[in-house]
């Protein structure tokens, strides 16, 4: 039986369902890198997505017309996914209590009643 | 200095052969879309072919200011013998080899031009030359990269390329066709000439080729495919206006 394709490629190709063809093997697909814009000089970079590519100067290649075709960018880094290391979610309990730790959060700290009265004295000046 | 007919006529000539190089190979290279080797450059790829008739556009525009008709009237209504695009650019797409050996060749051509023009008497065209220098940057980034690429890849690749350079080398030459008023451009420093230019060209493909491992038949032995410059087409590309000039055939009024 032949292949019936959407993608032209392949329905062109006229392949055997049977056929050895096309089989991926483990170096077929490239491998991925994350890529991280910047919007404006002097702000953060942040991830935007990935791109398949078979080197980081390739992924740089792609990741600009991925990526910033539209709108504002300044600089692009990519960086091979399996470089990064990532937590798992099964020990995502480590994050459990932080959003109870309310003296971590800048708002609670004292100075702010002073911040408030001084916002009010300018306010009232005004 | 002012400018005579002879004068003008030549700066047509010269945004004529850059419009339509651009206008026909965009449109060509957008004949990959949807078949590239792999997403990523599906999109780099086409992304670029919409640039080149975006820069088309900004170039038939100043012909426009110039007293030629309307762009989408220059664009799709000329028949095949009224372009002045040379005969690389309408080559079919071939197989991927090609159409990365000729992205390569032209880009570094138009960049080259884009750059003398940056100084240009014309004022119009040196905004457009400043314009989009960069997005022809990234161009040019683009076709260094996957020809440096092939380069270090298989043994297949290499070759493939190789042959593709061989064979596309003669009508890269043909970009460089001389126009009947180089002496005018170049005296009232509107263009510094395609000789020039394809000198310049020549030094900056031969040592890129060179340090990915490639070569360049040696240019006395090759005879340029030249023509297009003065409406001498291919067979190839009567068809490919046909097709883009399909809708605007059926309904010059359509708006998309």
């Amino acid at each position: 039986m032949k292949i019936d394709s959407l993608d032209p490629r392949i329905a062109r190709a006229n392949l055997d369902s049977n056929s050895q063809e096309g089989e991926l093997h483990a170096m077929d697909h490239f491998q991925t890198y994350e890529v991280f814009e910047q919007k404006k000089r002097g702000t953060h970079h942040m991830h935007v997505g990935s791109v398949h590519a078979p080197n980081a100067e390739l992924a740089m290649l792609f990741a600009k017309e991925q990526y910033t075709r539209r709108g504002q960018c300044v600089n692009i880094w990519v960086v091979q996914t399996s470089e990064i290391l990532v937590t798992q979610y099964e020990d995502a309990d480590m994050f459990e209590n932080t959003p109870s730790k309310l003296h971590r959060d800048p708002n609670s700290y004292k100075v702010m009643d002073r911040i408030q009265a001084y916002k009010e004295r300018q306010k009232n000046k005004a | 200095m002012e400018f005579t007919d002879k004068h003008v006529m030549g700066l047509k000539d010269l945004l004529y052969r850059m419009a339509d190089d651009l206008l026909i190979l965009g449109h060509r290279n957008s004949e990959w879309t949807g078949l590239g080797p792999i997403l990523e450059e599906d999109i780099a790829f086409s992304s670029m072919a919409q640039d080149k008739i975006g820069q088309s556009l900004a170039l038939y525009e100043i012909l426009h200011e110039l007293g030629e008709s309307e762009p989408d009237t220059v664009a799709f209504t000329r028949n095949a013998a009224q372009f002045h695009s040379c005969h690389l650019v309408e080559l079919p797409i071939g197989e991927y080899d090609f159409s990365l050996v000729r992205h390569f060749f032209f880009d570094h051509q138009s960049a080259l031009r884009m750059d003398m023009l940056v100084e240009t008497v014309v004022e119009p065209l040196q905004m457009v030359a400043r314009k989009f220098r960069g997005e022809i940057k990234y161009h040019t980034m683009h076709a260094d990269l996957w020809l440096k690429q092939l380069a270090n890849g298989t043994e297949e690749a290499k070759i493939r390329m190789q042959q593709s350079i061989n064979e596309t080398f003669p009508y890269a030459l043909g970009m460089f066709e001389n126009s009947l008023y180089e002496t005018e451009l170049i005296e009232s420093g509107i263009f510094p000439g395609e000789a020039h230019l394809k000198d310049t060209w020549l030094q900056v493909v031969t040592e890129k080729l060179n340090a990915y491992g490639y070569s360049l038949p040696d240019i006395d032995q090759v005879i340029p495919v030249n023509g297009g410059r003065n409406g001498l087409h291919t067979e190839y590309l009567q068809p490919l206006l046909d097709e883009m000039t399909e809708v605007f055939s059926i309904d010059p009024s359509a708006d998309w």
